[in-house]
């Protein structure tokens, strides 16, 4: 993969003049993106150690004169970070196993077991494709808040953030699309074992679908990690609040440097998730865009 | 176990199928498939049907009635879009709305391309960087745009810092009516740049080597290179990234909220923003589904456009 020939060739890359330019503009790029991406979030993690006044402080220091931890122990206890972190995880974790469970199963269904007017259902799924989510916010909200039929309320409830989740068409086509290239013959072979629908499903389809479902778990967590409207909208209780929320309210009213520990706990999660996973996501992301 | 139990009635179908009359064991057989496939299928239904098709529907008929949720609704014509689009802010929205849509373009796209063409051509480290590129990515939108927000600052802000260094004269940043803006577009694109470079990547990496090698032969110099090969190779890429680069920062929302609160002098109320303005601060949800069904009307043509992209370029591989 690496002798592949790109915009400059391996030959001009190896003359004198082309080794010196290269290695300029690799280190270029390596300052760049130290100063772009990195020393954003040291200044983060560092602003955080520093005590109030060197923070607000001009010029600003590099490196704090005395490191203080309390920044990071304020935060958790003033901002009461313990119970906002587990409401991000509580809804995180429902939508992603909600949306596991009942898209899966959608998408087995359609791809597999072949419903009558199963093509109109799927057509449906796919047209809120293009219905861009955020300009649908208002209306959902108002179903959240009175549900049709059983005039319950989910404001204020995780179901609010984990019904609404599971409605991921991306997902659901993501699942049927890898569902169709599993070959009938494995499933009737299944079933003339004698399996049923949801015992194929569970130990030859899922088994199979391995990559596919990580890559829908990532999308799934992150997307709850992340999202800040929606939340704002469904959460007016502050107990109830997750992270993300919850900083942007409480950030009026509290010191700089323990509102800047708060940020980087907030992140700690999902970069961690991320390093953890780099290789999954970032593949995703690039065989996602060129397939199409 | 509810499989146990259908299955003797599956096989004992499997017998009239082959029978001369198979008209009613089949019909039956057909009608426990069907029940079991809707089964499988129901909580999935469900949902779109409450959360995506119901709110559809909706949004377009409150947009005609005068909603406060506790009372009856009440039909008003089309009074909804006239109230709004005499409001002041409308045409500050749109516009804001609109140029920000317009500077993304110009900064995010051309910056990350720029960045994926050089890093595809570098030898070392290629991991490391697609690592600490997509890292913004990661680090949730609210804190990104707390963290732009202090460096903005215009006292201890490290934006002002930075310029002062290299001895040029300082900015307003977001309080300034004419650089708040483009101050949030800044944001937006330090955010979300990674995706894009990724994606750049990828398709890079799938241009054959051999169209440089005989346009090098051709005596094609390196902006010739750019120009006839990897710009029309990677064009299909570039225009997918375009339309959903549009239909994504025409909803933006987080920064302005943030950073801003829309101000100063409504320079940074986006279509999302006011949305959200009419449904909980003026308690008018007719506005507010009005708003929506303009941005939906507006977005969903270039949506339509982009699955229509995606979908012949799935048919020709």
């Amino acid at each position: 993969m690496s002798s592949t020939r790109t915009l400059v060739s391996p030959l001009t890359l190896s003359r004198p003049r082309g080794k010196a330019v290269y290695w300029t503009v690799f280190t270029g790029i390596v300052l760049l993106f130290a100063l772009a991406f990195l020393f954003p979030v040291y200044w983060m993690v560092t602003g955080a150690m520093k005590s109030p006044d060197e923070v607000a402080g001009t010029p600003p220091t590099l490196v704090p004169h005395h490191w203080h931890l309390g920044g990071y122990t304020d935060a958790w206890d003033l901002m009461d970070l313990p119970t906002h972190l587990w409401n991000t995880v509580v809804q995180a974790a429902g939508a992603w196993l909600l949306q596991l469970v009942f898209c899966t199963a959608a998408a087995y269904s359609l791809s597999k077991l072949k419903p009558v007017l199963g093509r109109v259902v799927l057509g449906g799924i796919l047209a809120t494709l293009m219905v861009p989510a955020q300009a649908l916010v208002v209306p959902k909200y108002l179903t959240v808040a009175d549900l049709p039929l059983i005039h319950t309320s989910l404001l204020n409830d995780p179901l609010g953030i984990w019904l609404p989740a599971v409605a991921n068409a991306f997902n659901l086509y993501l699942l049927k699309r890898f569902f169709d290239q599993i070959p009938r013959d494995v499933l009737e072979a299944a079933e003339i074992d004698g399996a049923g629908r949801l015992r194929t499903l569970w130990s030859i389809v899922l088994p199979m679908s391995r990559p596919v479902l990580g890559v829908v778990s990532i999308f799934a967590l992150v997307a709850v990690w992340q999202d800040f409207l929606w939340p704002l909208m469904v959460f007016s209780d502050t107990d109830k609040q997750p992270i993300s929320v919850a900083l942007v309210q409480l950030s009026q009213n509290i010191p700089l440097t323990v509102l800047i520990a708060s940020m980087v706990i907030a992140s700690i999660p999902m970069v961690l998730m991320f390093l953890v996973f780099q290789r999954h996501i970032i593949a995703g992301i690039s065989a996602g865009s060129t397939k199409g | 176990m509810t499989e146990a139990a259908a299955r003797p009635i599956e096989t004992a179908a499997e017998g009239p199928d082959r029978a001369p009359s198979p008209v009613a064991g089949r019909g039956r057989r057909r009608l426990t498939d069907q029940l079991r496939a809707y089964a499988f299928l129901l909580g999935g239904l469900l949902c779109f049907a409450l959360f995506s098709w119901y709110p559809a529907i909706r949004a377009v008929v409150i947009a005609f009635q005068k909603y406060t949720p506790g009372s009856a609704p009440e039909w008003v014509g089309t009074a909804n879009f006239t109230r709004v689009l005499h409001d002041p802010e409308f045409g500050a929205a749109w516009r804001n709305t609109l140029l920000f849509t317009l500077f993304a373009l110009l900064i995010g796209f051309a910056v990350p391309f720029v960045l994926a063409l050089v890093l595809n051509e570098l030898r070392h480290a290629k991991a490391f960087f697609r690592v600490v590129v997509y890292l913004p990515v990661m680090i949730p939108p609210v804190v990104s745009a707390l963290l732009w927000k202090w460096f903005y600052d215009p006292g201890a802000g490290l934006a002002n810092e930075a310029l002062r260094l290299l001895h040029l004269p300082t900015s307003n940043w977001t309080n300034g009516a004419d650089t708040a803006l483009v101050s949030l577009v800044l944001v937006a694109t330090w955010a979300n740049m990674g995706g894009t470079v990724l994606i750049y990547l990828a398709a890079l990496q799938g241009i054959p080597g051999e169209l440089y090698e005989a346009a090098e032969l051709d005596g094609a110099g390196l902006l010739q290179r750019i120009r006839h090969v990897t710009i029309p190779q990677t064009r299909f890429v570039v225009l997918m990234l375009m339309l959903l680069q549009i239909i994504a920062t025409m909803q933006v929302f987080t920064e302005p909220f943030v950073i801003t609160g829309g101000g100063p002098e409504n320079a940074t109320v986006t279509i999302l923003y006011l949305i959200y303005k009419y449904a909980f601060l003026y308690n008018d949800f007719g506005g507010a589904c009005a708003l929506s069904v303009m941005l939906l009307v507006l977005l969903s043509a270039f949506s339509a456009l982009y699955l229509r992209l995606t979908r012949t370029a799935g048919e020709d591989s």
